[in-house]
């Protein structure tokens, strides 16, 4: 088994996992019915994605399923950035964080397209028109919340001040994804930043965000090591499967 | 690429009475979701691929596609293929013209679809009156694929089915 290709999966799975959880959880919740309905469309994009990775994934391990893979691992073994699992505090930090990552979704899918990896390549190619449509939803909500009411910018700039310090994560490579960039398969992490760089920054502009100037967050996602906030994901998501072990629906 | 134009009148007389459950009018032919048919004697594989990647219409078909075959003596195995790519392109025009008689506006070149839901410009008819005078109240809508418009003279919501190529 190609041990590296199967973290390396991991690593793009689990960031979809985990969004389309916190996503999820606004079901119903949503601040209108509108926004209810994009986020949850965002969510289940996000798990289609996140089942052809771990589909294939399964098989280049040659054990286990797509659901063995997300609902029985441990949290140590999930490679998920840290950003991902930030909680929904408010519609600020939801718009925030999807903003944050979706600034480096699209381009990482466009890079990806053209993956050695002739699956990689199948699935960023289906998910690069999604990121596109998410990444308007949220530069849109983020010019919206920014250059609004006193209310709603004082609310993004703080759920700014909390997130921004997680995004250097996205962009710091591990071994696993610098094997992967080397082979022509993974993504370049250091080209992706620039994009990101270039989109974002019109965007904090246009919001009038301030860019905090705390330092980057000791970010270890990738690693397995997570925040607080993981446990209680799991603790939701993996419920049913750790009850009632392999119940199906 | 997409090759089905082999496939036999029986067969194509199966495929025709599966449906999308989320577009109920429109068959899995029109909406061009079948990629390879393969049939030897009473056995046919069947590669389809999603609209958009959680589409969950994909497992209901999936088992809608067996259940018919299975019904006319065939035994089918269905597989999912992401590569190439669906786009909305391959929506017959049979079965555009179908989705606008249903009450989904259908969907218009990149560029189009782009001024549409962005809100520049009014470029999606109101598929009730057929007024021009509409407007982008979502862009995701009751599914992954569609967007939510109203029609500011008949004032009745519609969906849109947004672009994807």
């Amino acid at each position: 088994m190609n041990n590296s290709l199967y973290i390396y999966l991991l690593l793009l799975g689990d960031n979809s996992l985990i969004l389309g959880h916190r996503l999820s959880e606004l079901c119903g919740h949503g601040p209108n019915l509108e926004t209810d309905i994009a986020l949850t469309n965002h969510s289940l994009d996000l798990y289609g994605q996140v089942r052809s990775y771990y589909q294939y994934a399964a098989e280049v391990k040659g054990e286990g399923t797509e659901d063995s893979i997300a609902f029985l691992r441990n949290e140590r073994q999930y490679y998920n950035v840290l950003l991902i699992e930030q909680p929904n505090s408010d519609f600020a930090h939801v718009i925030c964080r999807q903003f944050l990552w979706d600034a480096y979704h699209l381009p990482l899918m466009r890079s990806l397209m053209k993956s050695k990896d002739d699956q990689i390549s199948a699935i960023a190619t289906k998910s690069e028109k999604e990121a596109s449509y998410h990444l308007r939803f949220s530069s849109e909500w983020m010019r919206r919340l920014g250059d609004g009411t006193e209310e709603s910018h004082a609310k993004l700039q703080a759920a700014f001040d909390h997130l921004y310090p997680y995004s250097f994560e996205l962009f710091k490579e591990t071994e696993i994804e610098k094997e992967m960039k080397e082979n022509g398969i993974g993504a370049n992490l250091s080209l992706i930043q620039t994009e990101w760089k270039k989109t974002t920054e019109s965007v904090f502009e246009e919001a009038n965000l301030k860019l905090p100037d705390t330092p980057p967050a000791l970010t270890k996602g990738k690693q397995g090591i997570h925040t607080e906030a993981m446990g209680f994901i799991l603790a939701e998501l993996q419920y049913m499967q750790r009850a009632y072990p392999t119940m199906e629906w | 690429m997409i090759n089905i134009s082999n496939i036999s009148p029986e067969i194509e007389d199966i495929l025709q009475t599966v449906y999308d459950p989320e577009i109920p009018v429109l068959t899995v032919l029109d909406m061009g979701i079948m990629r390879r048919v393969e049939q030897e004697g009473k056995k046919v594989t069947l590669n389809i691929s999603p609209t958009y990647s959680g589409c969950p219409a994909m497992d209901m078909i999936a088992d809608d596609l067996k259940k018919a075959f299975s019904e006319k003596g065939f035994e089918a195995e269905v597989k999912l293929v992401l590569s190439p790519a669906w786009t909305t392109d391959q929506i017959s025009e049979e079965g555009k013209r179908k989705m606008r008689e249903y009450g989904i506006a259908s969907p218009l070149d990149p560029t189009a679809d782009k001024d549409a839901l962005r809100g520049e410009s009014k470029k999606v008819k109101c598929t009730q009156c057929g007024s021009m005078n509409t407007l982008v109240v979502s862009q995701f809508g009751s599914t992954a694929c569609k967007a939510l418009f109203k029609c500011k003279d008949c004032l009745e919501p519609f969906d849109y089915f947004k672009c994807l190529r």
